[in-house]
């Protein structure tokens, strides 16, 4: 195992970040925490890099444990913290290269590591790190995270402000740092990229409400669930809300993703109820849960 | 040891790239010590007086003669009547007036006693009572010129000297305290801001979760502070040398040893500010009034320590620069060795050790 929390909880002053969270990482694993903000992923993420003591419960990290340990897993672990946080008045090659020398290595000694990340930025080596773009800032921190080879790397939101190419990039890039033995903890809010982790634990509220693989997690949408779309949008989501069988509306893109509390539904039904809250161009049809809508169902 | 020098260069970089700390470490020094060498001054030099004559005789005029004659005063104008003193002074015209009396050779003559007056502007007292001390020190000359053939038995005669700084220069008393200002604010307020900035850009988080010790991050963070406060200590050294002209008496390798203990006392003071402080504004605030204030106010550099009421006495004690400040006079203007300063450099040492021991304790190897 390379992670392995147990029982650990967590709060402030009074708000409760953590609550009697457990789970495993395996080596070499991508694993995903998905939940919204203030979910308490950072406090989880601060607790496994040894930023913060957890009030109980303990957890193991590349075999370390958290407390005692902790300086043994300052040297074997890649942490990216959610905000940027590199130096912004260095270039984005002195950044490499304080990172490198301070965990001990050079960039050349594990360049073929991060080569695939850095070329995409290597012709903006001499500019400053504030300047970047959100990103190449992104990919950057990525690069000063891995240049020591950790065993284990942490990154807390590593796309959130980040446009769609680059975070798909960006996700490629974990999936080949995946094959060279890294095992990733990875946080996101968005539930698209839940689908591209190995495995996910949805939380919320500092509780983990599912630990699965993206697809069972999905399979074990209980509801056959339906897109609904219809001429007019707004006027559309009221309707299906005021709907006495619905169980649960959820915008999602141009539809609206439906589920009914009765086990005998038939769409019809619905599309005659809808034409006599005057809307047209009613077409409804079923469709495979998301992670998404897992997400809302498991948070009711 | 490659890690420490990695991590100076990069503050080094730091340093340089931020155009305002750069202007704060080198800009002010220089401003500072011309601003109290020329500016703030409590010498007086061409003052401005009035004159106001009621004999007109042949005395007088050797004494108006004398005065016109030094370089510290210049005669504005002569006035007829003593209500013209009032109003010259209210129009700010003068700094003082010399009100002679009635018939004052005569009087000088016949009595052996005339008397003048000497009305000075205190708005601002030190120099009201440095011009009345060098009128009547005129006047005094004066006076043993008259006497010179006649010999006075039983005659007490005050001869004041004043040594380590004949001239009277304020200058000499401004750049060992300036000196101690600077040093304090490039070293305390400079670190704490450093170290601060890193929690607040959150590169404190990454540079705990790396094998860096805390002792290294500490060194490293006030070990280019040592390097630039030493350059500007050098520097005002030889400005005060240079352009006052002031006289470095003692040894410079002396003065250059108690400023780096002066120097390490302001750093651990910044390392301790910073851990106090979550944001560079706070670590700033803390320096400049919990630092600052007490170091311009509380250290005798302006204002005596031995006329302050004594709570303010007691408390000056715990203030490292006026041990400093009492140190770099000795050895600037008295010439003194070691011998002579070992009580206040002891403190002084003490002082550091607890200071250093104190935030290296405080200092946070987690978040909380």
């Amino acid at each position: 195992m390379s992670i392995s929390v147990s029982n650990i909880s967590k709060s402030y002053k009074n708000v409760t970040a953590l609550q009697d969270i457990s789970f495993e990482v395996k080596k070499g694993e991508l694993f995903g925490l998905i939940g919204p903000d203030g979910a308490g992923k950072t406090t989880l993420f601060r607790i496994l890099t040894t930023l913060l003591f957890a009030d109980k419960g303990s957890a193991i990290v590349a075999n370390y444990d958290v407390v005692k340990d902790y300086k043994s897993i300052r040297n074997s672990v890649g942490y990216m913290p959610g905000k940027f946080s590199l130096y912004q008045d260095l270039t984005i090659e002195e950044n490499l290269n304080f990172f490198a020398t301070i965990f001990g290595t050079t960039i050349e000694e594990n360049y073929d590591l991060i080569k695939d990340i850095y070329i995409q930025i290597a012709p903006f080596k001499d500019r400053k790190a504030g300047k970047l773009s959100g990103g190449m800032k992104q990919k950057l921190a990525l690069c000063c995270a891995l240049i020591h080879k950790p065993e284990v790397l942490f990154l807390d939101e590593p796309t959130t402000g980040v446009d769609p190419v680059s975070r798909k990039e960006f996700w490629d890039m974990l999936k080949r740092l995946q094959k060279k033995d890294i095992t990733i903890l990875v946080s996101t809010p968005y539930m698209d990229e839940a689908e591209l982790c190995d495995r996910i634990a949805l939380i919320q509220d500092g509780k983990i409400l599912e630990i699965d693989t993206p697809e069972s997690i999905v399979k074990h949408y209980p509801k056959p669930i339906y897109n609904v779309s219809a001429n007019n949008m707004y006027q559309l989501i009221n309707s299906l809300n005021a709907y006495e069988f619905n169980h649960s509306v959820y915008p999602f893109g141009e539809f609206v993703h439906y589920t009914d509390s009765r086990t005998d539904f038939n769409p019809e039904d619905l599309k005659a109820y809808l034409k006599t809250k005057k809307l047209s161009n009613i077409a409804i049809e079923i469709t495979k849960a998301t992670i998404e809508d897992t997400f809302m169902e498991l948070a009711k | 040891m490659k890690r420490f020098i990695g991590f100076i260069k990069k503050e080094f970089y730091h340093i340089f790239r931020d155009k305002r700390s750069l202007f704060i470490l080198f800009g002010m020094p220089i401003a500072q010590i011309l601003l109290f060498g020329f500016a703030i001054t409590n010498e007086i030099n061409n003052v401005d007086i009035a004159i106001l004559d009621h004999s007109k005789d042949a005395t007088t005029k050797e004494i108006i003669a004398k005065i016109a004659a030094s370089e510290y005063f210049s005669i504005k104008q002569i006035i007829e009547k003593e209500s013209d003193i009032e109003s010259i002074f209210k129009k700010g015209k003068v700094k003082a007036v010399l009100n002679f009396e009635k018939d004052f050779s005569k009087n000088l003559i016949k009595e052996n006693k005339a008397s003048i007056q000497i009305i000075t502007d205190a708005t601002d007292p030190n120099t009201a009572n440095t011009i009345s001390n060098f009128v009547n020190a005129i006047l005094q000359k004066y006076q043993k010129q008259l006497n010179k053939k006649i010999t006075i038995v039983y005659q007490i005669i005050p001869e004041s000297r004043m040594i380590y700084n004949t001239e009277l220069k304020s200058v000499y008393m401004f750049v060992p305290g300036v000196m101690t200002i600077i040093l304090m604010l490039v070293s305390a307020m400079m670190t704490s801001i450093s170290i601060t900035r890193e929690k607040e850009l959150g590169t404190m988080e990454i540079l705990l979760v790396s094998p860096l010790k805390p002792i290294q991050v500490i060194i490293g963070k006030v070990f280019p502070y040592i390097f630039l406060s030493i350059i500007n200590a050098i520097v005002i050294v030889l400005l005060s040398i240079f352009i006052f002209k002031m006289p470095v008496q003692g040894s410079l390798f002396l003065l250059g040893l108690e400023s780096v203990l002066f120097i390490i006392s302001a750093l651990a003071l910044g390392i301790l500010i910073s851990t106090v402080s979550e944001t560079q504004q706070t670590a700033m605030m803390i320096s400049l009034m919990g630092l600052m204030l007490p170091v311009i106010l509380l250290s005798g550099f302006i204002f005596p320590i031995s006329s302050m009421p004594f709570p303010l006495q007691v408390i000056s004690n715990i203030i490292p620069a006026k041990w400093f400040i009492i140190i770099i006079k000795a050895i600037m203007l008295k010439g003194v060795g070691l011998q002579f300063v070992w009580k206040e450099t002891l403190i002084l040492l003490g002082m550091t050790v607890f200071f250093i021991a104190l935030s290296v304790k405080k200092y946070k190897i987690r978040l909380e």
